[in-house]
């Protein structure tokens, strides 16, 4: 029979039972190719519940650094019955199919390679505990794995180690299960497998994580003290992180007093009221959330754009609309971010690809925030923010220090005569602002989201209030400019491609595989809103430009169109929205087909 | 509508507290509010209870939601900041400004349809937690700035200005509150200083959640001969736990104004002293079970229960339950806050 034959390229896909404890022991398996120098990019895709449906977990194994989903599978270990025959069907031919020989079945395809492994019988035979037998039957594939990609054992048990450090009782019986799983695959499947996993370095300088864990770590750089959160997948382990962080190296020594605050509050409004209410008043606050959240936020993101709070809101987009897909990703939330808010508002919004930008994002919206005085807005997904990535290490500058932008002193106000808190002083829309409590008779002001004047006064002055709105849009100019500029490759071709956030991983491989096919395009990825300069030149720079988009209604098209001058003739969309991630072959057959087709049309012209 | 500021001189002589200031100096441009307003009454005894108080209206953060009860921040304290927030949503503002910097005194005024409608979750979830805040409800019943609307707080017999009946039983947003946890529990009557300005200091002086319910009839939509928030109304069913009461500063002694044995002092936290004369021989404002059912008989019998109605002075406020720094978070600089390269070096390692 054929057999699917690599070396440190593969997707191996487990399907578990929820609630099954597989999770960590299928993490475990990915840190472990990891380890061993490989790029792997591990992706858990779980049901909106707790216990007893489907779940998966597949691991993309690239040494090409290829870390966006790929369709099909060459390995599948399936230990849920439930959901058999839709994981059998997915192998690719010559693939390989790992699954509890415990009990005799019989497989409809006969075009892939049966590994029948007894867990259950083996668990049963070693360990008394019923819910041991269980958990331990997920090790003991890993184990197996082990042995049939001729993945260094010693890698796994270093791993388990470290886990159960300070619990030394489970590493004995955790190890027996390994090399239960190891021997067996050894002596049952000597040399069967021709897909392995062979020791390189292509992971110096890389670290395996996500992009909330990121973002978290990101707030505490940065400087944040207030966190408030509600619950919301795929945001929650945004605040997670924060507050792991925070209790690890943000607690007083001396006083054994925290140095932050994190509140879990009633709801997503109270969550942005706070975070506007602490920023309000000199701290650097944020808050986490999903789809639903921002349609809740969005009366208070309009307070803080009008009354110029700074604010720093994650956005881990989920699929929509309503409750939607909670647990699978979209990128559709980017026209309701950028105009969050009855009335004329914008908002900042930066749009990281992968964890370590995650990170970079986090510390610069911050910044941004205080700089420009607004809400900053922080799009990321479920996909980049809830699954491991091989990803470059962060980094910092301890010399960094933080841009509290224009906030005046007590001696500041010493020096002035009169205090305008929405006076442009500078002539960049930017005004002057002023924490309570700073001085007993001046820089006091009444912040409000009623109209209002250059010093805070209510007004029903429809001049001064359209002078107003007009100098907080030239805050949105200055924005352009101070907002991470797109990453753009090009080669003067006239036909380009946009994309931006999660896709940047199936990108690069798409960009690659037509540039195989003699199909070579410019690429810009954006990463931020207000579009600057570059944006503009590289739009009117090409005659083609295809947009890459995970929601079904080309939501960044439109932005585009709304923002920029420029024909929407020129710009093809290629949509996923299923919830997956977006796939490298999806973008090269999307954009051959629609070239061969222009190509069919010419012709058809020129006779 | 715009602010109408106050001529800037006044007289010589006017009194002055410890600070060198006068009431003058605490407050704000002219009300725009109703003539008559409640509101604008309550807003004079708060003037009166942070002059009193020798307190530096810098150190005071006004925050409110909206309606006619919000606007009324901006007509004292004029040398607080203020926060004119969203709609029912002050209490999130109060409890992220009240993190990020402890050392202020945060005052929240809000009305019965900021509090009772929209914002009753928000309320409900600041009480819970403690937040160190003075929330004033200015409770007149109504939906004022959209001329006359029942709000959540009226009676069920009143009627409104244009004869419709209230179909609802009104929330007892002082029963609420007791129930939640409120550590300073207190309802009074726009019309009477003599209760207000003291129970208005104590409220200033308690640390954790301090609900002052003021019933402050509106002259315009509700203050009509079946209204029960109206003037005529209150003055008939107040029936008050204390007859009087009396706010000492830590630094002053009690005057022996009351007959013994029929006062009760509470000690705040500061050290400062609420005195109450009782007017029922066994109303102790630290019994929260007496409170409760004291409110209820009250209603029963159609009164309007006011007077500080519980207190417990040892209470816990949010900042403590979180254990937060004895800085306030909005002083903490990077060296505080950031960890620096090394520490990350260690995170990376922690990923691999």
């Amino acid at each position: 029979m054929n057999k699917i034959n690599s070396v440190n390229e593969f997707v191996i896909k487990f399907a578990n039972v929820n609630g099954s404890g597989s999770a960590s022991a299928n993490q475990m398996f990915a840190k472990g190719v990891f380890r061993m120098g490989i790029p792997v990019s591990p992706k858990n895709i779980f049901p909106s519940n707790i216990q007893g449906l489907p779940t998966w977990f597949e691991v993309r194994v690239t040494a090409k650094g290829y870390l966006g989903r790929r369709e099909g599978v060459d390995i599948s270990v399936a230990m849920n019955p439930q959901s058999y025959s839709e994981d059998i069907s997915e192998i690719n031919e010559g693939g390989y199919l790992i699954y509890d020989s415990t009990w005799k079945r019989e497989f409809a395809r006969d075009d892939i390679n049966i590994i029948g492994i007894p867990l259950t019988q083996l668990c049963v035979n070693e360990f008394s505990n019923p819910k041991l037998r269980l958990l331990f039957k997920n090790i003991v594939y890993v184990g197996a794995l082990s042995y049939l990609l001729n993945i260094d054992k010693m890698v796994y048990i270093n791993l388990l180690s470290e886990k159960f450090r300070g619990k030394e009782k489970l590493i004995t019986p955790n190890v027996k299960a390994l090399e239960m799983g190891f021997n067996y695959a050894k002596k049952n499947f000597k040399d069967f497998c021709k897909i392995k996993v062979k020791k390189i370095n292509k992971t110096k300088g890389m670290i395996l994580t996500n992009g909330n864990e990121a973002a978290g770590l990101g707030c505490v750089y940065a400087g944040a003290t207030v966190c408030a959160w509600y619950p919301i997948t795929p945001s929650t382990s945004v605040a997670e992180s924060f507050t792991k962080y925070c209790q690890k190296l943000r607690i007083e020594k001396k006083c054994q007093k925290n140095k932050f605050a994190i509140v879990q509050a009633e709801d997503e409004l109270a969550a942005i009221g706070m975070a506007i209410g602490a920023n309000w008043n000199g701290s650097r606050a944020f808050t986490a959330t999903s789809g639903p959240g921002i349609s809740l936020m969005s009366e208070f993101l309009g307070l803080a754009y009008f009354a110029e709070v700074p604010v720093v809101l994650f956005d881990i987009q989920r699929g929509g609309p309503s409750t939607g897909m909670p647990t699978r990703t979209q990128q559709s939330d980017i026209l309701l971010c950028a105009y969050a808010s009855h009335g004329d508002t914008k908002h900042i919004i930066l749009i990281p690809s992968n964890p370590t930008e995650c990170f970079e994002f986090s510390v610069m919206a911050f910044d941004l925030a205080d700089r420009l005085q607004t809400p900053v807005i922080i799009l990321s997904d479920l996909d980049i923010g809830m699954n491991d990535f091989s990803t470059k290490e962060f980094e910092w500058d301890d010399k960094y220090s933080y841009d509290r932008g224009k906030v005046l002193s007590k001696a500041d106000l010493d020096e002035i005569d009169s205090f305008g808190r929405y006076l442009d002083v500078d002539g960049d829309g930017i005004p002057y602002r002023t924490y309570p409590g700073t001085h007993p008779e001046k820089g006091a002001f009444f912040t409000r989201g009623s109209s209002h004047d250059e010093y805070a006064v209510y007004t029903e002055d429809g001049k001064v209030n359209a002078r107003n709105m007009s100098r907080i849009l030239k805050k949105h100019e200055t924005a352009s400019e101070l907002i991470p500029k797109p990453i753009i490759k090009s080669s003067n071709n006239s036909i380009g491609v946009i994309y931006f956030g999660g896709s940047d991983y199936s990108m690069i491989e798409a960009l690659d595989n037509l540039s195989n096919e003699g199909i070579i395009l410019d690429s810009m990825r954006i990463r931020g809103f207000p579009f600057g300069d570059e944006v503009n030149d590289f739009i009117i720079n090409h005659d083609l430009i295809f947009l890459i988009e995970q929601n079904r209604d080309a939501q960044m098209k439109k932005l585009i169109l709304a923002e920029i001058n420029v024909s929407p003739d020129k710009m093809i969309s290629i949509l996923c929205f299923d919830g997956m991630p977006i796939t490298a072959s999806f973008i090269s057959k999307e954009i051959q087909s629609y070239l061969a087709e222009k190509k069919v049309q010419e012709l058809i012209k020129e006779k | 509508m715009t602010y109408i500021t106050k001529p800037a001189n006044y007289h010589p002589r006017l009194k002055k507290n410890k600070l060198g200031l006068t009431r003058r100096d605490y407050e704000g441009p002219i009300s725009t509010l109703c003539a008559g307003c409640g509101h604008d009454s309550i807003s004079a005894a708060i003037v009166e209870a942070c002059f009193e108080l020798n307190i530096a209206s810098h150190q005071v953060a006004k925050l409110s939601g909206i309606g006619c009860s919000s606007k009324t921040p901006g007509y004292f304290l004029k040398q607080s900041h203020g926060f004119n927030s969203v709609h029912g949503r002050m209490p999130s503002i109060a409890t992220g400004a009240s993190l990020a910097n402890h050392e202020l005194t945060y005052l929240g005024v809000s009305g019965d349809g900021d509090t009772a409608s929209i914002g009753i979750g928000q309320f409900v979830h600041a009480v819970r937690r403690q937040l160190n805040v003075i929330y004033v409800i200015e409770n007149n019943g109504t939906y004022g700035l959209t001329k006359g609307q029942f709000s959540a707080t009226n009676d069920l017999e009143s009627k409104s200005k244009y004869g419709d009946d209230n179909l609802f039983p009104p929330i007892d947003l002082v029963g609420m509150a007791l129930n939640l946890g409120a550590s300073f529990v207190a309802r009074s009557f726009s019309g009477d200083k003599d209760q207000l300005i003291p129970l208005m200091k104590a409220a200033f002086k308690h640390k954790g959640f301090a609900l002052l319910d003021v019933i402050s009839p509106c002259v315009t939509f509700n203050n009509h001969k079946n209204s029960t928030k109206s003037y005529d109304y209150i003055r008939e069913h107040n029936s008050s736990v204390s007859s009087a009461t009396d706010f000492v500063p830590l630094e002053n002694t009690i005057t022996a104004n009351y007959k013994k044995g029929k006062t009760h002092n509470v000690t705040l936290h500061d050290g400062s002293i609420v005195s109450l004369q009782k007017t029922s021989k066994n109303y102790n404002p630290e019994n929260k079970v007496e409170a409760i059912k004291k409110l209820q008989k009250s209603d029963q019998d159609g009164k309007v229960l006011t007077g500080l109605l519980y207190i417990d002075p040892k209470s816990k406020d949010l900042n403590e339950i979180l254990n937060i720094v004895d800085k306030p978070l909005n002083q903490l600089d990077k060296n505080d806050l950031c960890p620096g390269k090394s520490e990350l070096k260690k995170i990376n390692s922690s990923f691999k």
